[in-house]
């Protein structure tokens, strides 16, 4: 049975993971291989780098470390941010990463979606999209949420899909960061649109949470950050929470 | 031990050459037939489109020399769809190492397409031993093989389907060893034992 999938997000700045992340047992924590590995001990599914970087610099660096990140883990991971071009995604993907995300470049020319698919394959590109519920329409964002666009989720995730996009990863503003719960009426509305795998993000504040997104948002994957970089969440604890909750999930 | 991976155009052999790293055995990411010939073990990994990838292979005159070869070959993914004798994605005739025809899955709201993340593996025997029942390992694909005579183990989405295969000297697995944690890695060294 296909399980569902949790998936840490790392936000990499120049190489360094921003974000305090407090682990015993990690020499390193603003390492992003060493802090991969560990999840992936845990038993994350799946690992998503975010490049945060502002400058070519920073953008060069993460490229090095895609490679070391893919040395050292034995799970699928995406990376995203900052991704424009064939080139790019060429480049990220000879250095070992099995997919990328992308975002304000595929609003700007939607035609990369198709192009990347048919260059790499549907398998390897994530649609990630940041929408946010403005008068009962969830408005599409780009450069980091700061950015409002004429485009609407569904039918944003629907083109993306049929342009050749093999994952989305929907974003909620209105969740992220408040810890209150993923957006999973918008999810289930956006499951019934779509027939890719949806991985859900935003929200996550309790193990709860998750039991929810799955069973009531029927997302595929759901991506969490701080829960999980703060411990306040642990990879062990939340699996066999989710196995008591009869959700599917890998052991 | 001479270990062979097939360099393609559109795929990430890098993965299957980190998972070896990881296991600590040398390789050459080749697509020189003669380097292949000599190898004592061949990994035919993929990621990417059927006709794209065949079209590669015979440039390189590949599509004759694979199906020759005599020493242990692992097809990952795209590249056990590729042994297989005909695939529905873009109509493509492949290298007909198993007699068996690549199927597309069928979207519906329940079941995404691709199949995408961990699934168990079910009646394992040949290569893929009864110790891997019901392990999980890593799927990523919108294509399948239906079970066959040559199936070694099954996993089910949408329907029941080929996780691995085997005839002969030609082994290969739907799933990504390379990507599939500690599981992943015992697959692979099942295989480099052959």
């Amino acid at each position: 049975m296909l399980t569902k999938r949790i998936i840490p997000c790392l936000d990499v700045k120049d190489g360094r993971t921003v974000k305090g992340v407090n682990f015993e047992g990690l020499r390193d924590a603003g390492d992003p291989v060493s802090l991969g590995a560990l999840y992936a001990k845990q038993g994350a599914d799946e690992l998503v780098f975010l490049d945060i970087s502002a400058t070519n610099e920073g953008r060069g660096t993460f490229a090095e470390l895609v490679k070391e990140i893919a040395a050292e883990c034995t799970i699928p991971f995406t990376v995203g941010g900052g991704i424009n071009s064939v080139q790019d995604v060429d480049r990220l993907l000879k250095a070992g990463a099995d997919k990328v995300s992308i975002n304000s470049s595929a609003v700007k020319n939607p035609n990369l979606i198709t192009e990347l698919a048919k260059e790499f394959g549907s398998q390897c590109i994530v649609l990630a999209i940041d929408a946010q519920l403005v008068n009962d329409s969830w408005v599409v964002y780009t450069h980091g949420g700061k950015k409002s666009t004429d485009k609407e989720l569904f039918s944003w995730a629907l083109e993306g899909q049929q342009r050749g996009a093999g994952e989305i990863l929907f974003t909620s503003m209105n969740h992220d960061g408040t810890k209150n719960g993923f957006a999973v009426e918008a999810l289930r509305a956006l499951g019934q649109k779509v027939t890719l795998p949806i991985i859900a993000s935003g929200g996550a504040g309790t193990m709860n949470h998750f039991v929810d997104v799955f069973k009531e948002g029927g997302a595929d994957a759901a991506l969490a950050a701080s829960v999980f970089h703060f411990g306040e969440i642990s990879l062990p604890h939340l699996k066999s929470y989710l196995r008591d909750h009869n959700i599917a999930i890998r052991n | 031990m001479k270990i062979a991976i097939i360099k393609y155009n559109a795929g990430n052999t890098q993965s299957v050459a980190f998972a070896l790293d990881r296991i600590g055995v040398s390789y050459a990411i080749t697509d020189n037939p003669e380097e292949i010939k000599a190898a004592d073990k061949v990994i035919f990994p993929g990621v990417g489109e059927a006709s794209t990838a065949m079209k590669y292979l015979s440039d390189k005159n590949l599509d004759q020399l694979l199906p020759q070869l005599q020493q242990p070959v692992l097809g990952i993914c795209l590249g056990m769809q590729l042994m297989c004798r005909f695939s529905e994605e873009n109509e493509t005739h492949c290298l007909n190492i198993f007699d068996e025809t690549v199927k597309r899955f069928e979207a519906t709201q329940i079941n995404k397409v691709p199949h995408t993340g961990w699934n168990n593996l079910k009646q394992c025997k040949g290569w893929i031993g009864p110790e891997f029942e019901n392990t999980f390992v890593y799927f990523v694909h919108s294509y399948y093989v239906p079970i066959n005579q040559y199936t070694v183990a099954q996993t089910d989405y949408i329907a029941p389907f080929s996780a691995a295969m085997e005839k002969d000297n030609f082994f290969a697995v739907q799933f990504h060893p390379e990507k599939s944690a500690d599981i992943g890695e015992k697959i692979l060294k099942q295989f480099l034992k052959n």
